[in-house]
Protein backbone atom coordinates (compact mmCIF):
# COMPACT_ATOMS: atom_id res chain seq x y z
CA UNK A 1 0.00 0.00 0.00
CA UNK A 2 1.36 3.31 -1.02
CA UNK A 3 1.26 5.73 1.83
CA UNK A 4 3.66 8.38 0.65
CA UNK A 5 1.37 11.23 -0.12
CA UNK A 6 3.30 13.47 -2.39
CA UNK A 7 0.17 15.01 -3.88
CA UNK A 8 -2.69 16.39 -1.84
CA UNK A 9 -2.82 17.01 1.88
CA UNK A 10 -0.69 15.27 4.46
CA UNK A 11 -2.29 12.19 6.06
CA UNK A 12 -4.24 13.16 9.14
CA UNK A 13 -4.54 11.04 12.27
CA UNK A 14 -7.96 9.57 13.00
CA UNK A 15 -6.88 7.67 16.09
CA UNK A 16 -3.99 8.66 18.36
CA UNK A 17 -2.10 6.50 20.82
CA UNK A 18 -4.54 6.90 23.78
CA UNK A 19 -7.50 6.17 21.47
CA UNK A 20 -5.86 2.94 20.30
CA UNK A 21 -5.24 1.92 23.91
CA UNK A 22 -8.89 2.53 24.83
CA UNK A 23 -10.17 0.76 21.73
CA UNK A 24 -8.07 -2.34 22.45
CA UNK A 25 -9.22 -2.38 26.07
CA UNK A 26 -12.84 -2.27 24.91
CA UNK A 27 -12.27 -5.08 22.37
CA UNK A 28 -10.65 -7.21 25.07
CA UNK A 29 -13.70 -6.70 27.32
CA UNK A 30 -16.01 -7.56 24.42
CA UNK A 31 -14.09 -10.77 23.75
CA UNK A 32 -14.37 -11.79 27.42
CA UNK A 33 -18.06 -10.94 27.43
CA UNK A 34 -18.96 -12.78 24.23
CA UNK A 35 -16.73 -15.78 24.96
CA UNK A 36 -18.03 -15.97 28.58
CA UNK A 37 -14.64 -15.71 30.20
CA UNK A 38 -12.41 -16.35 27.21
CA UNK A 39 -11.22 -19.73 28.54
CA UNK A 40 -10.55 -21.32 25.18
CA UNK A 41 -9.57 -18.24 23.19
CA UNK A 42 -6.54 -18.38 20.87
CA UNK A 43 -5.49 -15.04 19.42
CA UNK A 44 -3.91 -15.23 15.96
CA UNK A 45 -2.51 -12.05 14.47
CA UNK A 46 -2.03 -11.59 10.75
CA UNK A 47 1.49 -10.27 10.02
CA UNK A 48 2.79 -7.69 10.35
CA UNK A 49 0.69 -5.36 12.49
CA UNK A 50 -2.02 -7.84 13.35
CA UNK A 51 0.57 -9.81 15.33
CA UNK A 52 1.43 -6.80 17.48
CA UNK A 53 -2.25 -6.06 18.05
CA UNK A 54 -2.87 -9.71 19.01
CA UNK A 55 -0.04 -9.54 21.58
CA UNK A 56 -1.46 -6.35 23.06
CA UNK A 57 -4.95 -7.86 23.22
CA UNK A 58 -3.50 -10.92 24.91
CA UNK A 59 -1.92 -8.69 27.57
CA UNK A 60 -5.26 -6.94 28.16
CA UNK A 61 -7.12 -10.27 28.35
CA UNK A 62 -4.64 -11.39 30.98
CA UNK A 63 -5.31 -8.21 32.98
CA UNK A 64 -9.05 -8.89 32.85
CA UNK A 65 -9.20 -12.66 33.34
CA UNK A 66 -5.93 -13.27 35.18
CA UNK A 67 -5.02 -16.04 32.78
CA UNK A 68 -2.59 -16.03 29.89
CA UNK A 69 -4.26 -16.81 26.59
CA UNK A 70 -2.25 -18.41 23.78
CA UNK A 71 -1.24 -15.95 21.08
CA UNK A 72 0.33 -16.64 17.72
CA UNK A 73 0.65 -15.42 14.18
CA UNK A 74 -0.86 -16.65 10.94
CA UNK A 75 0.79 -15.66 7.67
CA UNK A 76 -1.64 -15.74 4.78
CA UNK A 77 0.73 -14.90 1.92
CA UNK A 78 0.63 -18.34 0.35
CA UNK A 79 -3.17 -18.36 0.41
CA UNK A 80 -3.66 -15.00 -1.31
CA UNK A 81 -5.77 -14.81 -4.45
CA UNK A 82 -3.59 -12.15 -6.07
CA UNK A 83 -0.20 -13.88 -5.98
CA UNK A 84 -0.04 -13.98 -9.75
CA UNK A 85 -0.53 -10.23 -10.06
CA UNK A 86 3.03 -9.35 -9.07
CA UNK A 87 6.41 -10.76 -8.13
CA UNK A 88 6.61 -13.35 -5.35
CA UNK A 89 6.01 -11.92 -1.89
CA UNK A 90 8.23 -12.44 1.12
CA UNK A 91 6.58 -14.63 3.73
CA UNK A 92 5.71 -13.55 7.24
CA UNK A 93 6.04 -15.80 10.27
CA UNK A 94 3.42 -18.41 11.16
CA UNK A 95 3.51 -19.44 14.82
CA UNK A 96 0.66 -21.58 16.00
CA UNK A 97 0.53 -22.04 19.81
CA UNK A 98 1.77 -25.46 20.87
CA UNK A 99 -1.66 -26.72 21.94
CA UNK A 100 -3.05 -26.09 18.49
CA UNK A 101 -6.41 -24.62 17.58
CA UNK A 102 -8.63 -27.72 17.51
CA UNK A 103 -11.82 -27.08 19.47
CA UNK A 104 -10.70 -23.57 20.50
CA UNK A 105 -12.22 -20.19 19.80
CA UNK A 106 -9.82 -18.55 17.35
CA UNK A 107 -9.90 -14.76 17.20
CA UNK A 108 -8.16 -13.48 14.09
CA UNK A 109 -6.61 -10.05 14.61
CA UNK A 110 -5.72 -7.60 11.86
CA UNK A 111 -5.16 -3.88 11.62
CA UNK A 112 -7.42 -2.83 8.73
CA UNK A 113 -10.47 -4.61 7.29
CA UNK A 114 -10.93 -3.55 3.69
CA UNK A 115 -11.81 -5.88 0.81
CA UNK A 116 -12.04 -8.92 3.09
CA UNK A 117 -9.71 -10.93 0.87
CA UNK A 118 -7.02 -11.19 3.53
CA UNK A 119 -9.56 -12.71 5.92
CA UNK A 120 -10.76 -15.10 3.22
CA UNK A 121 -7.16 -16.26 2.83
CA UNK A 122 -6.77 -16.53 6.61
CA UNK A 123 -9.85 -18.77 6.82
CA UNK A 124 -8.32 -21.02 4.16
CA UNK A 125 -5.03 -21.12 6.06
CA UNK A 126 -6.82 -22.00 9.31
CA UNK A 127 -8.53 -24.85 7.55
CA UNK A 128 -5.16 -26.47 6.86
CA UNK A 129 -4.00 -26.09 10.46
CA UNK A 130 -6.92 -27.44 12.44
CA UNK A 131 -10.61 -27.24 13.25
CA UNK A 132 -11.47 -24.45 15.68
CA UNK A 133 -14.77 -24.46 17.60
CA UNK A 134 -15.45 -21.05 16.09
CA UNK A 135 -13.56 -18.26 14.35
CA UNK A 136 -14.07 -14.59 15.11
CA UNK A 137 -12.45 -11.48 13.70
CA UNK A 138 -11.13 -8.43 15.52
CA UNK A 139 -9.87 -5.40 13.59
CA UNK A 140 -8.62 -2.01 14.67
CA UNK A 141 -10.22 -0.19 11.73
CA UNK A 142 -13.03 -1.20 9.37
CA UNK A 143 -12.80 1.05 6.33
CA UNK A 144 -15.59 -0.57 4.31
CA UNK A 145 -15.56 -1.49 0.60
CA UNK A 146 -15.96 -5.22 1.18
CA UNK A 147 -15.58 -7.46 -1.86
CA UNK A 148 -16.57 -10.65 -0.04
CA UNK A 149 -19.34 -11.54 2.43
CA UNK A 150 -17.12 -11.06 5.50
CA UNK A 151 -17.69 -8.94 8.61
CA UNK A 152 -15.76 -8.31 11.79
CA UNK A 153 -16.98 -9.37 15.25
CA UNK A 154 -14.98 -6.72 17.08
CA UNK A 155 -14.26 -3.36 15.45
CA UNK A 156 -12.08 -0.69 16.95
CA UNK A 157 -13.37 2.09 14.74
CA UNK A 158 -15.67 2.16 11.76
CA UNK A 159 -14.07 4.55 9.32
CA UNK A 160 -16.13 5.40 6.23
CA UNK A 161 -13.63 6.06 3.46
CA UNK A 162 -13.60 6.62 -0.25
CA UNK A 163 -11.47 4.41 -2.47
CA UNK A 164 -9.27 7.42 -3.18
CA UNK A 165 -8.19 7.51 0.45
CA UNK A 166 -5.56 5.41 2.19
CA UNK A 167 -5.69 4.11 5.74
CA UNK A 168 -2.40 3.45 7.46
CA UNK A 169 -2.00 1.95 10.90
CA UNK A 170 1.21 2.72 12.75
CA UNK A 171 2.20 0.78 15.86
CA UNK A 172 5.07 1.47 18.24
CA UNK A 173 6.55 -2.00 17.77
CA UNK A 174 6.84 -1.47 14.03
CA UNK A 175 6.74 2.24 13.30
CA UNK A 176 7.85 3.90 16.53
CA UNK A 177 4.45 5.42 17.33
CA UNK A 178 0.77 4.54 17.60
CA UNK A 179 -1.60 6.17 15.12
CA UNK A 180 -4.19 5.53 12.45
CA UNK A 181 -3.66 7.85 9.53
CA UNK A 182 -6.14 8.77 6.81
CA UNK A 183 -4.61 10.19 3.67
CA UNK A 184 -5.20 10.74 -0.02
CA UNK A 185 -3.86 8.24 -2.43
CA UNK A 186 -1.10 9.45 -4.71
CA UNK A 187 -2.22 10.16 -8.25
CA UNK A 188 -1.35 6.72 -9.63
CA UNK A 189 -2.82 3.80 -7.71
CA UNK A 190 0.14 1.44 -7.45
CA UNK A 191 -0.96 -2.13 -7.05
CA UNK A 192 -3.82 -1.20 -4.76
CA UNK A 193 -6.60 -3.74 -4.89
CA UNK B 1 15.80 -12.68 -7.80
CA UNK B 2 16.33 -13.86 -11.31
CA UNK B 3 13.82 -16.03 -13.09
CA UNK B 4 16.11 -19.07 -13.14
CA UNK B 5 18.37 -20.75 -10.61
CA UNK B 6 21.42 -21.95 -12.49
CA UNK B 7 24.34 -21.07 -10.24
CA UNK B 8 24.81 -19.93 -6.66
CA UNK B 9 27.09 -17.25 -8.07
CA UNK B 10 23.92 -15.51 -9.35
CA UNK B 11 22.59 -15.11 -5.83
CA UNK B 12 23.27 -11.94 -3.87
CA UNK B 13 23.53 -12.12 -0.07
CA UNK B 14 19.99 -10.76 0.22
CA UNK B 15 18.65 -13.31 -2.28
CA UNK B 16 20.30 -16.14 -0.40
CA UNK B 17 18.99 -15.00 2.98
CA UNK B 18 15.51 -14.53 1.50
CA UNK B 19 15.58 -18.14 0.24
CA UNK B 20 16.79 -19.46 3.61
CA UNK B 21 14.22 -17.43 5.56
CA UNK B 22 11.45 -18.58 3.23
CA UNK B 23 12.64 -22.15 3.70
CA UNK B 24 12.40 -21.67 7.47
CA UNK B 25 8.69 -20.87 7.05
CA UNK B 26 8.24 -23.77 4.62
CA UNK B 27 9.79 -26.13 7.18
CA UNK B 28 6.90 -25.41 9.53
CA UNK B 29 4.44 -26.81 7.00
CA UNK B 30 6.01 -30.24 7.62
CA UNK B 31 4.76 -30.10 11.23
CA UNK B 32 1.14 -29.57 10.26
CA UNK B 33 -1.55 -32.20 9.92
CA UNK B 34 -2.08 -31.10 6.31
CA UNK B 35 1.36 -30.73 4.74
CA UNK B 36 0.18 -28.85 1.70
CA UNK B 37 -0.11 -25.27 0.56
CA UNK B 38 -2.31 -24.14 -2.34
CA UNK B 39 0.24 -21.67 -3.64
CA UNK B 40 1.28 -23.26 -6.95
CA UNK B 41 -2.11 -24.70 -7.85
CA UNK B 42 -2.39 -25.00 -11.62
CA UNK B 43 1.32 -24.70 -12.25
CA UNK B 44 3.24 -27.51 -13.89
CA UNK B 45 6.75 -28.51 -12.82
CA UNK B 46 8.70 -30.93 -15.00
CA UNK B 47 11.51 -32.94 -13.44
CA UNK B 48 13.84 -33.47 -16.38
CA UNK B 49 16.51 -35.94 -15.28
CA UNK B 50 19.16 -37.06 -17.74
CA UNK B 51 21.22 -38.56 -14.94
CA UNK B 52 20.32 -40.99 -12.17
CA UNK B 53 19.20 -39.47 -8.92
CA UNK B 54 16.98 -40.60 -6.13
CA UNK B 55 17.07 -38.06 -3.36
CA UNK B 56 17.22 -34.92 -5.49
CA UNK B 57 14.38 -35.99 -7.77
CA UNK B 58 12.18 -37.18 -4.91
CA UNK B 59 12.98 -34.03 -2.97
CA UNK B 60 11.95 -31.77 -5.85
CA UNK B 61 8.85 -33.87 -6.42
CA UNK B 62 7.83 -33.68 -2.75
CA UNK B 63 8.50 -29.92 -2.70
CA UNK B 64 6.40 -29.26 -5.80
CA UNK B 65 3.55 -31.45 -4.53
CA UNK B 66 3.51 -29.74 -1.13
CA UNK B 67 2.98 -26.49 -3.00
CA UNK B 68 0.14 -28.10 -5.01
CA UNK B 69 1.93 -27.93 -8.37
CA UNK B 70 1.40 -30.66 -10.93
CA UNK B 71 4.57 -32.70 -11.34
CA UNK B 72 5.68 -34.53 -14.45
CA UNK B 73 8.70 -36.77 -14.07
CA UNK B 74 10.82 -37.25 -17.13
CA UNK B 75 13.88 -39.44 -17.01
CA UNK B 76 16.08 -39.89 -20.04
CA UNK B 77 15.97 -43.64 -19.74
CA UNK B 78 12.92 -44.97 -21.51
CA UNK B 79 12.23 -41.65 -23.24
CA UNK B 80 12.86 -40.42 -26.76
CA UNK B 81 16.26 -39.20 -25.59
CA UNK B 82 17.47 -42.79 -25.81
CA UNK B 83 16.29 -42.71 -29.44
CA UNK B 84 18.55 -39.73 -30.07
CA UNK B 85 16.31 -36.73 -29.39
CA UNK B 86 18.26 -33.54 -28.82
CA UNK B 87 18.04 -31.30 -25.76
CA UNK B 88 16.39 -28.66 -27.91
CA UNK B 89 13.61 -30.93 -29.14
CA UNK B 90 13.00 -32.19 -25.62
CA UNK B 91 12.76 -28.58 -24.44
CA UNK B 92 10.34 -27.64 -27.23
CA UNK B 93 8.15 -30.59 -26.27
CA UNK B 94 8.06 -29.45 -22.65
CA UNK B 95 7.29 -25.90 -23.77
CA UNK B 96 4.38 -27.16 -25.87
CA UNK B 97 3.04 -28.96 -22.80
CA UNK B 98 3.08 -25.70 -20.86
CA UNK B 99 5.78 -26.37 -18.27
CA UNK B 100 6.01 -23.45 -15.82
CA UNK B 101 9.29 -24.72 -14.41
CA UNK B 102 11.82 -27.27 -15.54
CA UNK B 103 14.04 -28.89 -12.95
CA UNK B 104 16.96 -30.22 -14.92
CA UNK B 105 19.77 -32.59 -14.07
CA UNK B 106 22.20 -33.27 -16.88
CA UNK B 107 25.56 -34.99 -17.22
CA UNK B 108 26.87 -32.08 -19.30
CA UNK B 109 27.98 -28.94 -17.47
CA UNK B 110 26.06 -25.95 -18.81
CA UNK B 111 22.94 -27.78 -20.03
CA UNK B 112 20.61 -25.86 -17.64
CA UNK B 113 22.22 -22.59 -18.69
CA UNK B 114 21.57 -23.50 -22.33
CA UNK B 115 17.92 -24.29 -21.55
CA UNK B 116 17.49 -21.02 -19.69
CA UNK B 117 19.09 -18.73 -22.24
CA UNK B 118 18.22 -20.31 -25.57
CA UNK B 119 14.61 -19.14 -25.67
CA UNK B 120 13.31 -22.68 -26.09
CA UNK B 121 11.36 -22.48 -22.87
CA UNK B 122 9.29 -19.74 -21.25
CA UNK B 123 9.30 -21.27 -17.80
CA UNK B 124 11.87 -21.05 -15.04
CA UNK B 125 14.86 -23.38 -15.17
CA UNK B 126 16.15 -24.82 -11.91
CA UNK B 127 19.52 -26.52 -12.00
CA UNK B 128 19.41 -29.82 -10.14
CA UNK B 129 23.03 -30.66 -10.91
CA UNK B 130 24.88 -30.30 -14.21
CA UNK B 131 28.02 -32.31 -14.85
CA UNK B 132 30.82 -31.13 -12.60
CA UNK B 133 29.53 -27.55 -12.63
CA UNK B 134 26.90 -26.65 -10.01
CA UNK B 135 24.14 -27.99 -7.79
CA UNK B 136 22.67 -24.82 -6.28
CA UNK B 137 19.76 -26.26 -4.30
CA UNK B 138 22.14 -28.68 -2.55
CA UNK B 139 24.34 -25.74 -1.54
CA UNK B 140 21.27 -23.86 -0.27
CA UNK B 141 20.11 -26.78 1.84
CA UNK B 142 23.64 -27.19 3.21
CA UNK B 143 23.75 -23.51 4.12
CA UNK B 144 20.28 -23.81 5.66
CA UNK B 145 21.44 -26.74 7.81
CA UNK B 146 24.60 -24.89 8.86
CA UNK B 147 22.66 -21.76 9.72
CA UNK B 148 20.28 -23.67 11.95
CA UNK B 149 23.17 -25.20 13.85
CA UNK B 150 25.76 -22.47 13.80
CA UNK B 151 24.33 -19.02 13.13
CA UNK B 152 22.23 -18.39 16.21
CA UNK B 153 24.64 -18.30 19.11
CA UNK B 154 27.28 -15.64 19.31
CA UNK B 155 30.01 -18.12 20.23
CA UNK B 156 29.12 -20.41 17.34
CA UNK B 157 27.66 -23.01 19.62
CA UNK B 158 24.69 -25.16 18.73
CA UNK B 159 21.28 -23.59 18.99
CA UNK B 160 17.96 -25.21 19.50
CA UNK B 161 15.94 -25.09 16.30
CA UNK B 162 13.13 -22.62 15.91
CA UNK B 163 13.95 -20.83 19.07
CA UNK B 164 14.77 -17.18 18.87
CA UNK B 165 18.14 -18.26 17.51
CA UNK B 166 17.10 -20.42 14.61
CA UNK B 167 19.09 -18.10 12.40
CA UNK B 168 16.27 -16.34 10.54
CA UNK B 169 17.58 -13.23 8.87
CA UNK B 170 21.20 -14.12 9.58
CA UNK B 171 24.15 -15.16 7.45
CA UNK B 172 27.14 -17.38 8.27
CA UNK B 173 29.57 -14.60 9.00
CA UNK B 174 32.92 -15.92 10.22
CA UNK B 175 31.88 -19.58 10.40
CA UNK B 176 34.67 -21.92 9.30
CA UNK B 177 33.49 -24.60 6.90
CA UNK B 178 35.75 -27.39 5.71
CA UNK B 179 34.89 -29.31 2.54
CA UNK B 180 36.85 -32.54 2.16
CA UNK B 181 37.35 -34.92 -0.73
CA UNK B 182 36.70 -35.14 -4.43
CA UNK B 183 36.40 -31.43 -5.19
CA UNK B 184 37.45 -31.98 -8.81
CA UNK B 185 34.27 -33.84 -9.74
CA UNK B 186 32.01 -32.13 -7.23
CA UNK B 187 29.32 -29.71 -8.32
CA UNK B 188 28.27 -29.60 -4.68
CA UNK B 189 31.65 -28.18 -3.63
CA UNK B 190 31.61 -25.56 -6.38
CA UNK B 191 28.12 -24.34 -5.49
CA UNK B 192 28.90 -24.41 -1.79
CA UNK B 193 32.10 -22.40 -2.05
CA UNK B 194 30.30 -19.63 -3.92
CA UNK B 195 27.25 -19.53 -1.67
CA UNK B 196 29.13 -19.85 1.63
CA UNK B 197 31.46 -17.08 0.55
CA UNK B 198 28.45 -14.90 -0.28
CA UNK B 199 27.07 -15.63 3.19
CA UNK B 200 30.34 -14.61 4.84
CA UNK B 201 31.73 -18.01 5.84
CA UNK B 202 35.39 -18.97 5.51
CA UNK B 203 35.68 -22.09 3.40
CA UNK B 204 38.67 -24.45 3.35
CA UNK B 205 38.92 -27.18 0.75
CA UNK B 206 40.89 -30.28 1.73
CA UNK B 207 41.78 -32.83 -0.94
CA UNK B 208 44.70 -34.61 -2.52
CA UNK B 209 46.23 -32.32 -5.19
CA UNK B 210 44.99 -34.64 -7.93
CA UNK B 211 41.38 -34.12 -6.87
CA UNK B 212 41.48 -30.31 -6.94
CA UNK B 213 40.36 -28.58 -10.16
CA UNK B 214 42.71 -26.39 -12.16
CA UNK B 215 42.17 -22.76 -11.19
CA UNK B 216 41.04 -23.53 -7.65
CA UNK B 217 43.42 -20.75 -6.58
CA UNK B 218 40.96 -18.21 -7.95
CA UNK B 219 38.05 -19.55 -5.88
CA UNK B 220 37.09 -17.53 -2.80
CA UNK B 221 38.43 -20.11 -0.35
CA UNK B 222 41.55 -21.62 1.23
CA UNK B 223 43.09 -24.91 0.10
CA UNK B 224 44.83 -27.43 2.31
CA UNK B 225 46.21 -30.93 1.87
CA UNK B 226 46.27 -31.76 5.55
CA UNK B 227 42.92 -32.73 7.06
CA UNK B 228 44.28 -33.19 10.60
CA UNK B 229 45.52 -29.60 10.70
CA UNK B 230 42.15 -28.14 9.62
CA UNK B 231 39.74 -30.32 11.63
CA UNK B 232 40.20 -28.64 15.06
CA UNK B 233 39.40 -25.24 13.51
CA UNK B 234 36.15 -26.23 11.75
CA UNK B 235 32.57 -25.37 12.68
CA UNK B 236 31.29 -27.79 10.05
CA UNK B 237 33.04 -30.55 8.12
CA UNK B 238 31.43 -31.56 4.86
CA UNK B 239 32.60 -34.86 3.38
CA UNK B 240 32.25 -35.32 -0.37
CA UNK B 241 31.62 -38.61 -2.08
CA UNK B 242 34.48 -40.11 -4.06
CA UNK B 243 32.84 -40.19 -7.46
CA UNK B 244 34.19 -43.41 -8.87
CA UNK B 245 31.85 -43.25 -11.86
CA UNK B 246 33.58 -40.08 -13.06
CA UNK B 247 37.08 -41.34 -12.42
CA UNK B 248 38.82 -42.60 -15.51
CA UNK B 249 42.35 -42.14 -14.21
CA UNK B 250 44.28 -42.96 -11.06
CA UNK B 251 43.73 -39.99 -8.74
CA UNK B 252 45.06 -41.72 -5.64
CA UNK B 253 47.12 -44.90 -5.10
CA UNK B 254 44.63 -47.01 -3.14
CA UNK B 255 41.26 -46.52 -1.50
CA UNK B 256 42.80 -47.47 1.84
CA UNK B 257 45.35 -44.71 1.57
CA UNK B 258 42.70 -42.18 0.59
CA UNK B 259 40.51 -43.26 3.45
CA UNK B 260 43.37 -43.01 5.94
CA UNK B 261 44.43 -39.51 4.87
CA UNK B 262 41.14 -37.89 3.83
CA UNK B 263 38.42 -40.00 5.41
CA UNK B 264 36.50 -38.96 8.54
CA UNK B 265 36.53 -41.60 11.26
CA UNK B 266 35.70 -41.52 14.95
CA UNK B 267 39.21 -40.48 15.98
CA UNK B 268 39.26 -37.47 13.68
CA UNK B 269 35.72 -36.51 14.67
CA UNK B 270 36.77 -36.48 18.33
CA UNK B 271 39.21 -33.69 17.50
CA UNK B 272 36.52 -31.43 16.07
CA UNK B 273 35.28 -28.57 18.27
CA UNK B 274 32.43 -29.44 20.65
CA UNK B 275 29.72 -27.71 18.57
CA UNK B 276 30.93 -28.74 15.12
CA UNK B 277 28.71 -30.75 12.79
CA UNK B 278 29.44 -33.42 10.17
CA UNK B 279 27.72 -33.10 6.79
CA UNK B 280 27.53 -35.21 3.67
CA UNK B 281 25.47 -34.48 0.55
CA UNK B 282 24.91 -38.17 -0.08
CA UNK B 283 25.00 -40.81 -1.33
CA UNK B 284 27.71 -41.98 1.09
CA UNK B 285 30.43 -44.55 0.59
CA UNK B 286 30.54 -45.80 4.17
CA UNK B 287 34.05 -46.85 5.07
CA UNK B 288 35.56 -44.76 2.28
CA UNK B 289 35.25 -41.01 2.90
CA UNK B 290 33.20 -41.40 6.09
CA UNK B 291 33.14 -44.23 8.61
CA UNK B 292 29.83 -45.75 9.64
CA UNK B 293 30.09 -44.63 13.29
CA UNK B 294 30.62 -41.02 12.20
CA UNK B 295 27.75 -41.15 9.72
CA UNK B 296 25.39 -42.42 12.43
CA UNK B 297 26.67 -40.19 15.24
CA UNK B 298 24.64 -37.42 16.84
CA UNK B 299 26.88 -34.83 15.18
CA UNK B 300 25.95 -35.99 11.74
CA UNK B 301 23.29 -33.86 10.02
CA UNK B 302 23.02 -36.17 7.02
CA UNK B 303 19.38 -37.19 7.53
CA UNK B 304 18.45 -33.65 8.55
CA UNK B 305 19.96 -32.38 5.30
CA UNK B 306 17.52 -34.53 3.33
CA UNK B 307 14.53 -33.14 5.24
CA UNK B 308 15.84 -29.59 4.84
CA UNK B 309 16.18 -30.22 1.11
CA UNK B 310 12.41 -30.32 0.70
CA UNK B 311 11.95 -27.03 2.59
CA UNK B 312 14.66 -25.26 0.62
CA UNK B 313 13.31 -26.50 -2.72
CA UNK B 314 9.81 -25.38 -1.74
CA UNK B 315 11.27 -21.95 -1.01
CA UNK B 316 13.06 -21.80 -4.37
CA UNK B 317 9.96 -22.88 -6.29
CA UNK B 318 7.75 -20.47 -4.40
CA UNK B 319 10.08 -17.54 -5.04
CA UNK B 320 10.55 -18.41 -8.73
CA UNK B 321 6.97 -19.46 -9.54
CA UNK B 322 4.78 -18.00 -6.81
CA UNK B 323 4.33 -14.61 -8.41
CA UNK B 324 3.48 -13.38 -11.86
CA UNK B 325 5.43 -14.70 -14.83
CA UNK B 326 7.74 -11.81 -15.52
CA UNK B 327 10.73 -11.25 -17.74
CA UNK B 328 14.16 -11.33 -16.11
CA UNK B 329 14.18 -8.53 -13.60
CA UNK B 330 15.83 -7.68 -10.38
CA UNK B 331 12.58 -6.35 -9.01
CA UNK B 332 12.65 -6.41 -5.22
CA UNK B 333 10.46 -8.88 -3.40
CA UNK B 334 7.43 -7.09 -2.03
CA UNK B 335 7.30 -6.83 1.69
CA UNK B 336 4.35 -8.29 3.54
CA UNK B 337 3.92 -5.13 5.53
CA UNK B 338 3.34 -2.98 2.48
CA UNK B 339 0.16 -4.66 1.44
CA UNK B 340 -3.27 -3.36 0.93
CA UNK B 341 -5.85 -5.09 3.02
Amino acid sequence: MDTSNTAGSAPRPVLEAPDIQRVLTRIAHEIVERARGADDVVLLGIPTRGVHLARRLSGKLRDITGRKQPVGSLDITMYRDDLRMGPARALGPTDIPADGIDGRLVVLVDDVLFSGRTIRAALDALNDIGRPRAVQLAVLVDRGHRELPIRADYVGKNLPTSLRETVKVQLTEEDGRDAVLLGDKATTPAGEQ
Amino acid sequence: MKRHLISTADLSRDDAILILDTAEEMARVADRPIKKLPTLRGRTVVNLFFEDSTRTRISFEAAAKRLSADVINFSAKGSSVSKGESLKDTALTLQAMGADAVVVRHHASGAPHRLATSGWLNGSVINAGDGTHEHPTQALLDAFTMRRHLAGAADGGPVHHRGPGDGTGRDLDGRRITIVGDVLHSRVARSNVQLLHTLGAQVTLVAPPTLLPIGVGSWPCEVSYDLDAVIPKSDAVMMLRVQRERMNAAFFPTEREYSRRYGLDGLRMARMPEHAIVMHPGPMNRGMEISADVADSHRSTIVEQVANGVSVRMAVMYLLLGGAVLPDTDAPIRNASEESK
